[in-house]
């Protein structure tokens, strides 16, 4: 039910705020959606979409920190590693 | 599709597998509150590829699952009325109900209709201004801005041939019921990425500190699910209970502030039954006073004068709370299946036991 699926905006139509509807593309299935609850959205944005309401704009930079976490987890390990490998060759 | 296919990467979700056995030292249960992480946790399998010491407790966040049974009773007397148009999501429409179920009120002629959004059903009734028209608004706090905006816009509109059969719930209140029951086994939650994206991660602060439990906000994808697992098992491991956002890319800390007011502006927090769990305080939304008219129940009649009986066999309290699993119901796949389901989480597509029946193929005798 709290399924919320990413979408591309393509328009914004209408001038009253809480009755904003845009066009959002979901991988080239275009549906009018209500943009009321993010009043700061531009077109090409992405937003996630719940039961007919854009409920959020996707954060681009935030959108790839799990990589980046990723490759941090790695370089961390990879210290740790290293670390342990001179700690055994060099017991003093 | 851009922000989906790249968090299904199995060679990331590999990395993260491997990350989460180096650093997991002692056995840990972990519960993902909300259905949807459920749905992909089973869906994928992330189970399975996580350590044996880990054990993953699948939680009540599945609103059609906790819709109780006199709310359903109530849906299918509405729906039955020659006059009424029922609208609902989709989801809702085979949940038994003490007798029968939605389906069944339209295989005999009641006029039930499926929409995608609320609005849909403000537009029904704008068209149909001699039909009454009632939505079944059902929801965690993720749908709540969606069932508040078809009010708004009822009311703003004068629309007097329109309703709401308001049964929503709050992810926080059933966390805390969860923890503190004398036989609660989670160490760690992960909490719904989509109700922290509407209500911000405020309410969780003294959840976490209370408990002394880990809560990490996390998505719906699956290394969103991995990474979420992986930050609660490094806090249980290092001794730490914080509340941490995994889903930054959707979660801000406030939430969302236009959608946080409409919620206010049309709801006010309120008592609700949760079917298999019961009461809980504090723990639902209903109309505020200046919706009165709008509320179903004024028109109707009330559901908690109802007589609803729950199916005696169904376990679907203690699946909802992660002392058992789907599996481990005798009836599971023999006499509840998603054709003929006994309880609501066999219905869901985000319900525990219709999850494990598609993807597990495991039934009672299999276990």
């Amino acid at each position: 039910m709290c399924l919320g699926i990413p979408g591309k905006v393509v328009s914004i139509e209408g001038d009253d705020p809480l009755y904003k509807m845009g066009k959002i593309d979901f991988g080239g299935i275009i549906k009018e959606i209500s943009v009321a609850y993010v009043p700061e959205v531009e077109i090409g944005q992405y937003v996630i979409v719940h039961a007919g309401f854009a409920i959020s704009v996707i954060d681009e930079d935030e959108a790839n920190q799990i990589f980046e976490y990723l490759k941090e987890m790695g370089e961390m390990a990879d210290l740790a590693e290293a670390a342990e490998t001179s700690q055994s060759a060099n017991p003093s | 599709m851009k922000y989906l296919d790249e968090y299904r990467d199995p060679e990331a979700a590999q990395q993260f597998v491997q990350a989460i056995n180096k650093i997991i030292t002692r056995p840990w249960a972990i519960m993902e509150i909300c259905g949807g992480q459920t749905h992909t946790i089973i869906k994928y399998g992330i189970d399975e590829l996580l350590p044996d010491k880990l054990r993953l407790i699948h939680g009540p966040g599945c609103p059609v699952c906790v819709t109780s049974t006199a709310v359903i009773d109530k849906a299918l007397e509405i729906a039955s009325r020659p006059e009424v148009i029922f609208c609902s999501f989709g989801d809702m429409l085979r949940v038994p109900g003490s007798e029968h179920d939605l389906f069944s009120v339209k295989a005999s002629g009641g006029d039930v209709r499926v929409v995608y959004s609320p609005l849909d059903a403000v537009k029904l009734a704008r068209e149909n201004p001699q039909r009454e028209v009632v939505f079944f608004a059902i929801g965690f706090e993720t749908t709540a801005p969606a069932n508040a905006m078809a009010a708004h816009h009822a009311k703003h509109e004068g629309l007097k041939n329109f309703s709401l059969l308001v049964s929503h719930v709050m992810a926080p209140p059933a966390m805390d019921v969860i923890l503190s029951a004398p036989r609660c086994q989670v160490q760690g939650f992960l909490a719904a990425g989509h109700v922290c994206t509407v209500m911000g991660t405020t309410e969780y602060d003294p959840l976490a500190e209370r408990h002394k439990t880990p809560i990490v906000i996390t998505g719906f994808e699956p290394l969103d699910m991995l990474q979420g697992i992986y930050m609660c098992i490094k806090q249980l491991e290092e001794g730490r209970y914080e509340v941490e956002n995994q889903y930054v890319r959707s979660v801000r800390r406030e939430g969302n502030p236009a959608a946080i007011k409409i919620i206010q502006d049309v709801f006010r927090v309120v008592d609700r039954t949760w079917r298999g769990l019961g009461e809980i305080p504090s723990s639902g939304l209903g109309l505020r006073d200046e919706y009165a008219e709008y509320d179903a129940e004024n028109r109707f009649g009330s559901a908690a004068d109802l007589d609803s009986q729950e199916s005696p066999e169904c376990i679907s309290g203690q699946i909802l709370q992660g002392f058992k699993k789907p599996h481990e119901c005798s009836a599971f796949g023999v006499r509840c299946t998603p054709e003929r389901p006994l309880g609501a989480p066999m219905v869901s597509a985000e319900g525990a036991c219709s999850v494990y029946y598609r993807y597990r193929r495991l039934s009672a005798s299999s276990k």
